[in-house]
């Protein structure tokens, strides 16, 4: 009983140290340069197969909304207000996707995209959405990993 | 390959979406004006297009036929509410109006000002209710107004939208330009974002108009039931995250007029068919 404890303690420990030592960057606090983000926001890799649920699902990224994409075929309707993201990978480096999908108006000002990683500085946003960003740090590291994958 | 796969699933999209693109809406033998040069105001668009342009060859024959048109089972039922009488006067809308098609015209030069304020069709319409029937109001985007709303403008269908937007009108003109131009909610969006500069492309399913408002009230396949200018303007607003202004309020009631300015020319098409 008294081990288990024990046990449990050390992992707990090990846990909060870890998730302390790769604190998650704050919306707000995301730093860019020339429109780009340099470091990861969380700490971590994105994971490409999360990301791919993120940039398909309505109520996250909802990407294919607004940009076609060849290697989600499986879908049936691909957005044309956005650049199709075909190849996409080849185009753009990590930190100017991450740049990108976290506010893309740092380097396209009058871009119609909304920002994925800020919670705040919006007008008069549904309380339920008050104070949020749309993705969250890992959400948005996912979906820079999965665009990665798209090459030509 | 999977290139080519998507180029063919693209065209066919587009093929669907915008079949009717250049079509002529005809009802009963009569044509419309689904298209037309820009009013001088728009800076940015060369081409106004009713939003009847843009949906599907099976939502566009549903305007076609009265008949087939589920809009007039509601319109049928206001002409019914017409008779009605309601409130302390003992009065319906016929005690005063002989015929509601003496209202043909009126849906074009609205919203108007008058003494000093702006007023919409249902302003109109509850300004009889309360104060000559003595009824209480009727809600602004209810079933009983939407489709009383509907049916007086169901009377100008076929003229051409001409609103004010100078003297007196002009503050409210551009209070609702302004908002068309303000990005709001989380999405951080306006009007013009997908009306003005992508109207014509999809965005996700469906295929973004111009917004027009000239086809309202109108029946949506969405909710099966006639639906107000400030409803719509309500379902935008969420849809993008933001916190809607009220219906009936001075912000929508601004926005409709602006909105209504960027159709002048086109037909009225009330009650269109929308999905």
């Amino acid at each position: 009983m008294k081990l288990k404890g024990a046990i449990a303690f050390a992992t707990a420990t090990v846990a909060f140290t870890g998730f302390a030592a790769f604190a998650e960057t704050k919306p707000m606090d995301v730093s860019f340069e020339d429109g780009m983000v340099a470091v990861s926001l969380t700490g971590q890799a994105g994971d490409p197969v999360e990301g791919r649920k993120v940039f398909m699902n309505r109520k996250l990224g909802n990407c294919l909304a607004c940009h076609q994409n060849a290697d989600m075929m499986e879908q049936p309707f691909h957005g044309e207000v956005g650049p199709a993201l075909d190849g996409v990978g080849d185009r753009w480096e990590e930190a100017d996707l991450r740049g990108i999908v976290s506010n893309a108006k740092n380097m396209f000002p009058d871009s119609i995209m909304p920002a994925f990683y800020i919670d705040s500085g919006y007008e008069r946003p549904l309380e339920k959405f008050d104070g949020k960003s749309i993705l969250s740090a890992q959400q948005v590291e996912d979906v820079v990993a999965y665009l990665l994958t798209l090459k030509e | 390959m999977k290139r080519a796969l998507l180029t063919t699933a693209c065209i066919l999209a587009a093929t669907a979406a915008s079949a009717g693109e250049d079509s002529t809406l005809s009802i009963e033998g009569e044509d419309y004006i689904t298209q037309t040069a820009a009013p001088e105001h728009m800076e940015y668009v060369d081409t106004i297009y009713s939003g009847w342009t843009f949906r599907t060859d099976e939502t566009q024959a549903l305007q076609m036929d009265d008949f087939d048109n589920p809009a007039f089972v509601f319109l049928d039922q206001a002409i019914d509410q017409w008779d009605t009488v309601e409130g302390s006067e003992g009065k319906s809308c016929s005690s005063c109006h002989e015929d509601v098609a003496d209202f043909a015209g009126l849906k074009t030069s609205l919203p108007r000002v008058e003494n000093g304020e702006l007023v919409t069709l249902t302003n109109l319409v509850n300004e009889c209710v309360t104060e000559r029937m003595g009824s209480k109001e009727w809600k602004y985007s209810g079933a009983k107004m939407s489709g009383m709303t509907a049916l007086i403008a169901h009377q100008s269908r076929g003229m051409t939208m001409n609103v004010k937007i100078d003297g007196d009108a002009a503050p409210f003109w551009e209070q609702g330009k302004e908002l068309y131009y303000q990005r709001v909610g989380q999405l951080d969006m306006a009007c013009s974002n997908c009306h003005e500069d992508n109207y014509g492309n999809m965005i996700r399913a469906d295929h973004l108009s111009q917004g027009q408002i000239n086809g309202f009230p109108l029946y949506r396949l969405k909710n099966a039931k006639i639906n107000t200018t400030h409803g719509r303007f309500k379902g935008c607003m969420s849809n993008i995250r933001a916190v809607p202004f009220k219906e009936g309020g001075p912000e929508f009631k601004a926005l409709e007029l602006y909105i209504a300015s960027r159709g002048q020319g086109l037909s009225v098409e009330t009650p269109a068919v929308r999905n």
